[in-house]
């Protein structure tokens, strides 16, 4: 009964893909291109060796975004900030592990404190901004976007920035030293017997997100501060009573989120661009958002949209070398997103049904033997 | 309305229910169920917890479908797919569990779903002027303009029902609405349902108070597991007779035995004030103490300030003058973790807005207020399977009807949650018990059971605070009694010589003490 629910419930994200890929048929069909020849480019592109890792290290940053927005969805809140957290945290991590010399690992780890600090303080900020004065963290975050925005570029360019040589006109931090890196997973693949592909970078920040995920499943399911953060989500007035303290949770909830969030980029920052420069990753934020109700704040769940997400945007690479329009894939995006949504409440109400059919199937037996029994006694 | 009341054979009813039956996972909450109800007339339903009463009003009102079965309004078959449909043949429902939005003024809940438009915008003006006619005309005056979460859960009731009146409900379906009144108050909504009646308004009526049907019913109809097993009229039986076609038992009256109050404090209230957001002093200088082994009950209509009483006693709203103590410890405007890791156990009166996760499995809901130690806990992590043996435990000995401790609160009778909270407060043995409502929703039988729950903690040394409608479960629990008026305690009575009536007189005003004594 168990494992059949969960079957069904899958049944939502997959029907929801299979829409998107009918409303994407159709829009290729209008421009006269065929939606086969397109879809199987897609496949074969990515199948190949290259692309998965570009595959990886596109859904990872993803999926550490969505847990960030997760976190906060479970409480009731919604971080639509952390576009501005990340990139505000990814900048002053990079200024400062291109700043200091420490031995590796030491390095690696004050570079993840401070996105970590920076993340939390900077969504932190909306926390208290609501449970001082009431403003709602979708207003005060949106807001806080705005503002992480314009201070970045501003700190950028006025004082973070590193003196450049005559010619070189690209505004950017200084490079991170060795130290300071995130180690690769190319050897994995060596050791394995595989050819890393040249150019390919594996970035091993992977194996951070996946412990964030497993991280965030313990602390939400299995603590006690989860259960309050839970409870708090799913009815405030009980949660009060028993003893969570409201703004605190609010306050606390923030401050995690902004710490997921501060680490969105690091992989990238650290394992690929060395550096933060204009054409630093944008819009994980916003992804994480779809991506978290994709996944419906689940961490296994957010784990395969990312992936899915990570497939689209890499496949969809293929499309201009075959002449067919890459925004077909945004659509397919924007339509998965909005179908999933319904297409969980669809398949919610199935569930029930069903069970109510497996119920009466079970109980008509039992009511049976209840009559047997209630004129023998 | 051509119909007069009284219930001769050849007048149509104004609702049949043939043959119902409707499934959940593991449960048949009715079947093969008959109701024929007549216009005009009162129609009481009654039955334990979980009979299939309040699904059978779902039915009726169109939020859930029956999965055999057909309904007849006026002789003539109807299919409901949602309440829409039903409030447009004129049945109308207020919910065992109100259905208001909090943060919406009165005007506006009522309003809500039934919009008066006028061009695009709301016709707000004319909205207002027909609920106070309303509200005039039936005895049901609110303040259309406040917010609902300011409201009490009586004055919430009103509310719910000034709704379904303003949708033009000629068929009234009221799922437990005493359960929240106090005597006065009761008297004074039977004065609106039979006002309501005569002017052909028909009527069905739920409840677990037996006198309260036989005093105003016209038929009564029994269910007992997920069927009806008779239909009677009100000079046929009494409470007793009712109660054993309900429950197959005889009807238990609170009765205390020998005092086991000790002489050590455990509760200590003193000159406890509490002031509102707006500024107005909603309880003034409060003090009582209760012993070990004592239970203190407070009686008071709805809205006296009970419910700030519950809520500065375990620190959900801030103390602005005065102490409480609990164990001699002074526990003012604490947390309310602290305050309850210390040892107070709470029973809120509305066990939908601070009692329960509905979504959650019932052994998160057995956790919440306990998620602080054992069994629930084990250093940092919950402990999966200690909350479901706590709350397989909890079943057992509180007798909540359901199937495991995976199903969720929300697929519970009304009366199933509540034991199931009271079970998670009782069970945990907690040296002081603040028990609000504590039977709320609960049958009669199961009603004895925890009252005989509350007699044992007692003697076994718990210090209770009891805050009931039920002035014959406060007379009959009580060691001491204390009446609260306008947020403040007027009166100290003993429980063993005073009567309801007298006790009413008191809560109402109608009486003081300094007059008496
Ligand atoms: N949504 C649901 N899902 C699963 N089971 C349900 C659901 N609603 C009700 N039930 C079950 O149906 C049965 C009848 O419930 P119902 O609420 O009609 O009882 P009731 O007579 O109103 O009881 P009470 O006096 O406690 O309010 C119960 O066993 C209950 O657990
Ligand atoms: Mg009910």
């Amino acid at each position: 009964m168990r494992w059949r629910t969960a079957a069904l419930r899958a049944l939502a994200p997959i029907t929801a893909v299979v829409f998107a890929l009918l409303v994407a048929s159709v829009a290729l069909v209008l421009v006269d291109r065929s939606p086969i020849t397109a879809f199987v480019e897609m496949a074969k592109f990515a199948a190949t060796l290259k692309s998965f890792i570009s595959i990886m290290n596109r859904a990872y940053p993803l999926y550490i975004s969505a847990i960030a927005v997760a976190i906060g969805f479970k409480m009731g809140l919604f971080n639509i900030g952390v576009e501005g957290q990340y990139l505000f945290a990814s900048l002053l991590a990079a200024w400062v592990a291109a700043s200091i010399a420490l031995p590796a690992p030491l390095h690696v780890l004050v570079v993840l404190l401070v996105a970590v600090v920076v993340g939390s303080a900077w969504s932190g900020i909306a926390g208290v901004l609501k449970v001082t004065r009431g403003v709602h963290e979708v207003i005060s975050t949106i807001m806080l976007n705005f503002i992480a925005f314009g201070l970045v570029s501003w700190l950028l360019a006025n004082f973070l920035r590193q003196e450049n040589e005559p010619g070189d006109l690209i505004i950017k931090t200084a490079e991170i030293p060795a130290s300071g890196r995130f180690p690769s997973l190319n050897p994995l693949l060596a050791a394995i017997g595989l050819e890393p592909p040249r150019g390919s970078v594996w970035q091993g920040f992977l194996v951070v997100a996946i412990l964030l995920g497993i991280g965030y499943y313990f602390l939400v399911w299995r603590t006690r501060f989860g259960y309050e953060l839970r409870a708090s989500g799913i009815n405030p007035g009980a949660a009060r009573a028993a003893g969570v303290d409201p703004d605190a949770m609010v306050i606390k909830t923030m401050l995690l989120s902004g710490a997921f969030a501060g680490l969105v980029a690091i992989g990238p920052l650290l394992g690929f661009f060395n550096r933060y420069t204009l054409d630093f990753p944008r819009q994980l934020g916003f992804i994480g958002i779809g991506i978290a109700l994709l996944g419906r704040n689940h961490p296994l769940g957010m784990f395969l949209g990312a992936v899915l997400w990570g497939f689209m945007d890499r496949s969809a690479q293929i499309l201009d070398l075959n002449d067919i329009p890459r925004e077909i894939v945004q659509i397919m995006q924007g339509v998965i997103v909005l179908a999933v949504v319904i297409a969980y409440e669809v398949v919610t109400r199935f569930v029930e049904r069903e069970q109510v059919k497996a119920a009466a199937a079970a109980t008509a037996t039992e009511a049976t033997e209840a009559e047997v029994g209630e004129v023998s006694a | 309305m051509e119909a007069t009341t009284g219930t001769r054979e050849a007048v149509i009813p104004a609702v049949e229910l043939v043959a119902i039956t409707k499934r959940f996972p593991g449960v048949i909450a009715n079947q093969d169920v008959h109701l024929r109800v007549m216009p005009g007339e009162v129609h009481a339903v009654v039955g334990e917890n979980g009979a299939g009463k309040s699904t059978l009003m779902k039915i009726l009102y169109g939020m859930q479908q029956p999965d055999e079965g057909s309904i007849l309004v006026g002789g003539q078959e109807r299919r409901f797919r949602s309440p829409k449909d039903a409030i447009d043949v004129g049945i109308g429902m207020v919910h065992q569990h109100f259905m208001l939005a909090d943060n919406l003024t009165v005007l506006e809940n009522v309003v809500l779903g039934s919009e008066p438009a006028k061009g695009i915008a709301l016709d707000f003006v004319s909205a207002r002027s027909d609920i106070v006619e309303l509200g005039d005309r039936y005895g049901l005056a609110v303040d259309p303009d406040v917010l609902v979460e300011e409201l009490a859960v009586g004055e919430r009731q009103r509310v719910e029902i000034l709704k379904v009146l303003y949708r033009g409900a000629q068929i009234l379906i009221l799922d437990e609405p005493t359960a929240v009144l106090v005597p006065q108050e009761v008297e004074e909504l039977f004065e609106n349902l039979r006002g309501l009646k005569d002017e052909g308004v028909t009527i069905i009526f739920i409840s677990h108070k037996l006198d309260e049907v036989l005093a105003i019913a016209d038929r009564i109809t029994v269910m007992r597991g997920g069927r009806t097993v008779a239909t009677v009229a009100p000079e046929e039986v009494d409470a007793h007779r009712l109660a054993e076609l309900m429950v197959g038992s005889e009807l238990p009256t609170p009765e205390i035995r020998e005092s086991t109050v000790t002489d050590v404090v455990e509760l200590d209230v003193q000159g406890l004030t509490v002031t509102n957001d707006e500024g107005r002093t909603v309880l003034e200088d409060v003090s009582f103490v209760i012993h070990r082994g004592e239970v203190v009950g407070i009686a008071g209509v709805e809205g006296n300030g009970q419910r700030e009483l519950v809520d500065a006693l375990v620190g959900i709203v801030r103390v602005s003058d005065g102490r409480v103590l609990v164990g001699g410890e002074d526990v003012t405007n604490r947390p309310t973790a602290q305050i309850r890791q210390l040892g107070v156990g709470l029973i809120p009166e509305d066990r939908h807005r601070q009692g329960l996760l509905l979504p959650s499995p019932l052994w998160e809901n057995a956790m919440l207020g306990h998620q602080f130690g054992p069994p629930f806990m084990s250093g940092p992590w919950i402990d999966r399977g200690g909350a479901r043996s706590r709350t397989r435990e909890i079943i057992d000995r509180f007798g909540v009807k359901a199937p495991g401790p995976d199903v969720p609160a929300v697929a519970l009778s009304g009366g199933n949650q509540q034991k199931l909270v009271v079970g998670r407060e009782m069970i945990a043995q907690p040296q002081v018990l603040i028990a609000a409502q504590p039977t709320r929703g609960i049958d009669v039988g199961a009603q004895a059971a925890v009252w005989e729950q509350l007699r044992q903690a007692r003697a076994a040394g718990m210090a209770i605070l009891l805050i009931s409608a039920d002035l014959e479960e406060l007379i009959g629990l009580s060691d001491t009694l204390k009446v609260i008026l306008r947020g403040r305690l007027v009166a100290t009575l003993d429980p063993r010589s005073v009567t309801p009536e007298e006790l009413g007189g008191y809560m109402t005003g109608v009486r003081s003490q300094e007059a008496t004594a």
